[in-house]
């Protein structure tokens, strides 16, 4: 990786996304939204990337990324997701969840929808709530499911007013991050250390499956699933840890990882190259996890290959020829571990690295030092 | 007390009028409350104040400004990787990498100068526009004294490229010319435009002796009457010995070389060689550094510092560092004229020229708005060790005090706080305890917030802070109800009498309800349960349900014994797990043995024997005790059963 650009933005950032690509397109992501926290008041804002056009190495001013339009959020931005091309949901601390509306041809954001007490504590007497923080949101148009420190999960619509199914006392303890397994089912991830698989065709508040880490019940804080195997899950805890799950086999982790020096804020696979893995950290650090296998042109070649043609030979032959090379490095047990590069990304420690997305070969990630750094050049 | 060194401001809270009226205050870490009082005043009849407000007065105004955020949180990167330059370097690359470190202060200085500029003109309101405009004009002082400073005390620069490094800072700071420059070049005869002459001037005052000539041929070719002359005093010009950084030739050469051609220059304006034109005389004179018509020029120098270095370059091109400040005092005197007084600015680069570092730092402090400026270049000369020696009368040095005062004012922001904690860290003497007092008094309002802040805390060892911060959350969690986070948050804290009070809330709700909540956790505890006897019990109690529900009786059996015998479970609880034992003592296999149902035996009676004692006072209901007195009776006859059952058996086995 060559270069990455840093600007400082005057507020803390707590998240950064990209905007979704649109499918089948050839086009690299341009703009992304970040969100902060521990304002006064915070924001939610939308940033592009483009007119990169010339590439004068000299002066790193072409590279910088350009403010395109923000919008007050209520409270700390908690987590943020791309609905679709134009609608971004923003889980707020103060318990409500808004979806913005990105007006592209004059570069406006407006509020679209909110369900201002998505999350809540009902405190020891009947009458008196108070609002929780929601920690997590996933979207999967039209769905969107949010968790909270109130232990709810919550499945809205976005044409709905009302939630679709909400989850109370679905956890004991604060729930940090949640995504989708296999539509309807959901993962999410608590502070004492558990995942738990929810499915939504169920009725009743108990998870359908809960793994957890042995004994020290160490928090985990974030949670991603392999783009193209679902099983697949890899989640960061609050030691650093980076560990990978096959959620098909056993409670226990398959591999553990010792990776940050403090909490794993959030871990990324790459979604079209999958054997590269991204993680950031409360410790300041940002790292690039490559399982490739050591024939680096193979590898390369079947992913340019791209989601047609695994789809194509998966039909054709079932078991060898998509397979084989797909049951990734990151499940093999053997001294495997010794295959996965790491390379640290940004040049030097600073505050906490809060998030961090991949898209194509672009990166973006955002700092607590009120930073956000981007590249465009991530494999080269 | 020692003397003020300058009047205090005084800032006026609007909406009261201090002859009238009292006013009351509070001091908070890094601000203050101000609200109207009638405090012991005598008569009460103007009971109602003038003024309903409390205001807060915030002392680091600076601190709140967007584009100065960039300061700081760039700077404090920079400020981190200057703590972590080790000092074993040699002394020379230790001082490269310290002008290195310099360099990257002033850059982030010019950047957030440059925004601030965009920013004045982009402003709509006057108003904003003038603040900013001011903001520019401090920064740019701001940058102008680290420059020289670093240049006189970092880079400490011998006789002879001193003077280029000043020449380099004039020029880096009265940078008008080069607009101007354009400007003439840009325009379609550049020797008729108005400005030329001026142009040509102010490129001879700083030293910019190849732009000069080029600037006089164009006036050659423009008017041949005057092309010869401009020809020999461009040759002037270009053999004007000045010392390259590549070159070897030492100072006395130099200085050798320069005394021939200064008297070149001198033999032209006796010769009359310039006569006929004015400005090329004028030109000339300035080349020989005469006083009189460089003071001439006040307009094209603009201040009394680039007069010092024009004077210097054209009178004592090897000037040294320890002369220095008799130029300064001179050049200042002269150029003010006793027309004006010195303003703050100008003290402060007086401080610098006569190489008092302390006052320099004085002077800032008192000048500047913010602590920015003075803590980082303290901590910067501290690094280059030259400030070993000064100590103060309060706390600690100089420079630990100056970064505390800064850090307490990052703390005070609402989102900046995370910086302070790093300059805290490196202030040896009173650093750990005021991030210790400050860690306590930041909002919590997530769990996320409150983790970083944890995380802060444990990678120091505050463990008094950990405690702290984790019995507010835990205590947070009580009041939404949600024990299982309480409990989770007593745990981390390893609060056993918190951890005690949540586990009686649980057993609680299990005596209302009938079933436990929150199982996920308590049936995950592993060794954390040790935490407290009653955390250790509700665990254990759980696990006598597990192996209950799971239909493994005798191992549920002899747990439930041992909770009680081992005095583990309160006696408040006793009942509850004698009643438990009703059901197994039933079943038709005998699951109590003898000596077991004896230690139940007698678990029940010291439970009996010690009611009537506390009973009583207690006024319970008549209907409760007939419940009691039932139970105990069923209790009794099923342990005598049991016992029965127990001793045949046991008896049987003996004997087959």
């Amino acid at each position: 990786m060559k270069e990455i650009f840093a600007k400082f933005v005057s507020q803390k950032i707590s998240k950064t996304r990209w905007r979704p690509v649109p499918s089948g397109s050839l086009q690299t992501a341009e703009i992304f939204a970040t969100g902060s926290w521990d304002n006064e008041e915070n924001y939610v804002s939308l940033w592009s990337i483009g007119e990169f056009g010339n590439v004068d190495s000299d002066e790193g001013f072409e590279g910088d990324h350009q403010l395109l339009c923000d919008f007050r959020h209520p409270g700390d931005v908690m987590d943020l997701q791309f609905l679709d091309q134009e609608r971004i949901v923003a889980a707020s601390s103060t318990g409500c969840v808004t979806i913005f509306l990105h007006h592209q041809n004059n570069q406006t954001l407006s509020l679209s929808h909110q369900w201002k007490t998505a999350h809540y504590h009902t405190g020891p007497s009947s009458a008196s709530y108070s609002s929780a923080p929601c920690t997590g949101v996933v979207c999967n148009n039209p769905e969107i499911v949010t968790v909270g420190e109130d232990g709810r999960i919550n499945l809205f619509r976005a044409d709905h007013k009302e939630a679709v199914r909400t989850i109370d006392n679905a956890d004991s303890s604060t729930l940090h991050a949640v995504t989708f397994l296999r539509t309807p089912e959901i993962l999410t991830v608590n502070s004492i250390g558990q995942l738990k698989i929810w499915d939504f065709r169920q009725p009743g508040n108990e998870p359908s499956q809960i793994l957890s880490l042995t004994g020290d019940r160490v928090p985990l804080h974030c949670v991603d699933r392999h783009p193209n195997q679902q099983h697949v899950v890899a989640t960061g805890g609050q030691d650093g840890m980076l560990s990978i799950w096959d959620v098909r086999l056993g409670t226990m982790p398959v591999s553990l990882l010792k990776a940050h020096e403090a909490e794993m804020w959030e871990a990324h696979f790459h979604p079209s190259n999958p054997d590269h893995l991204f993680t950031c950290s409360e410790d300041g650090s940002l790292w690039h996890w490559d399982s490739s296998t050591d024939v680096p042109e193979k590898s390369s070649l079947f992913h340019q290959g791209g989601r047609n043609s695994t789809f194509l030979s998966h039909s054709i032959n079932n078991q060898a020829a998509a397979q084989q090379p797909l049951l990734s490095s990151w499940l093999s047990t053997d001294p495997a571990k010794d295959r996965i590069e790491i390379t640290s990304l940004l040049p030097n420690r600073t505050l906490s690295v809060n998030s961090l997305d991949v898209s194509g070969s672009c990166l973006v990630c955002g700092t607590d030092a009120e930073a956000i750094y981007v590249t465009r050049q991530l494999f080269s | 007390m020692e003397e003020l060194d300058g009047e205090p401001t005084v800032t006026w809270i609007p909406g009261v009028n201090s002859k009238k009226k009292q006013m009351c205050f509070d001091w908070g870490p890094g601000e203050m409350l101000v609200c109207e009082t009638s405090f012991n005043k005598k008569e009460k009849s103007e009971a109602d104040p003038s003024c309903p407000f409390i205001y807060i007065l915030r002392k680091d105004v600076d601190v709140y400004s967007q584009i100065l955020r960039k300061l700081f949180n760039e700077s404090h990167g920079i400020f981190v990787g200057l703590q972590r330059i080790e000092e074993e370097l040699t002394s020379k690359s230790r001082k490269a990498q310290l002008v290195r470190v310099s360099k990257n202060y002033r850059s982030v200085i010019r950047a957030c100068m440059e925004e601030m500029h965009q920013a004045a003109i982009a402003a709509k309101e006057p108003a904003s526009g003038h603040q900013f405009s001011s903001q520019v004009s401090i920064l740019s002082a701001m940058e102008l004294i680290w420059n020289l400073c670093e240049i006189l005390f970092i880079e400490v620069a011998p006789a002879g490229p001193l003077l280029l490094h000043l020449l380099d800072w004039v020029r880096l700071h009265v940078c008008e010319v080069d607009s101007l420059s354009a400007d003439v070049l840009g325009s379609e005869n550049p020797s008729k435009h108005k400005s030329f002459w001026n142009l040509v001037t102010i490129l001879v005052l700083q030293g910019r002796l190849d732009e000069a000539r080029q600037m006089l041929s164009k006036e050659a070719d423009a008017n041949p009457a005057s092309a010869g002359m401009c020809r020999v005093l461009g040759d002037l010009m270009r053999t004007m010995p000045i010392l390259s950084p590549g070159n070897t030739q030492t100072r006395t050469e130099l200085e050798l070389k320069w005394q021939h051609w200064h008297e070149e220059c001198g033999r032209h304006l006796q010769e009359g060689t310039f006569a006929s034109s004015p400005r090329l005389d004028t030109l000339c004179k300035i080349l020989l550094g005469d006083e009189e018509v460089l003071l001439e020029q006040k307009e094209l120098l603009s201040n009394w510092y680039h007069f010092l270095v024009t004077r210097l370059l054209y009178s004592h091109p090897t000037v040294k560092p320890t002369e220095l400040h008799f130029y300064a005092q001179s050049s200042l005197d002269l150029f003010l004229g006793g027309e004006s007084s010195p303003e703050p600015l100008d003290n402060i680069l007086m401080a610098a020229f006569e190489f008092d570092i302390h006052q320099v730092i004085k002077e800032c402090s008192i000048a500047l708005s913010n602590w920015w400026f003075v803590a980082h270049l303290t901590d910067l000369l501290d690094h280059c060790q030259l400030l070993q020696s000064h100590s103060l009368y309060f706390g600690s040095n100089m420079r630990e005090f100056l970064l505390l005062e800064y850090a307490s004012g990052l703390f005070a922001h609402h989102s900046l706080w995370q910086l302070g904690v790093d300059y805290f860290d490196h202030c040896p003497e009173l650093g750990r305890v005021s991030l210790e007092l400050h860690i306590e008094r930041i909002p919590l309002h997530t769990e996320q917030k409150a983790l970083k802040v944890l995380r802060i805390c444990e990678q120091r060892q505050m463990t008094e802070q950990v405690r702290g911060i984790c019995k507010i959350l835990a205590m947070k969690a009580v009041r939404n109800n949600r024990l299982g986070s309480a409990l989770s948050w007593s745990i981390r804290a390893k609060d056993a009498a918190f951890a005690t009070l949540v586990s009686d809330r649980f057993l609680m709700d299990y005596c209302e309800r009938g079933c436990f909540s929150d199982l996920d956790l308590i049936d995950n505890l592993g060794p954390a349960m040790m935490l407290s006897d009653r955390l250790t019990f509700l665990g254990k109690y759980r696990e006598f349900h597990r192996l209950y529900g799971e239909q493994r009786f005798v191992a549920g059996a002899s747990l439930l014994l041992s909770l009680m015998t081992s005095q583990i479970a309160p006696r408040s609880f006793w009942m509850i797990l004698l009643t438990d034992a009703l059901p197994l003592l039933e079943q038709k296999q005998v699951i109590f043995s003898a000596e077991q149902t004896y230690a139940l035996m007698r678990c029940l009676e010291d439970l009996t024997a010690g009611r009537p004692a506390c009973g009583e006072p207690n006024g319970q209901e008549p209907q409760d005790d007939d419940i009691e007195a039932t139970k105990v009776e069923m209790l009794r006859l099923a342990l005598a059963r049991n016992l029965a059952r127990a001793i045949i058996k046991e008896g049987s086995l003996e004997g087959s």
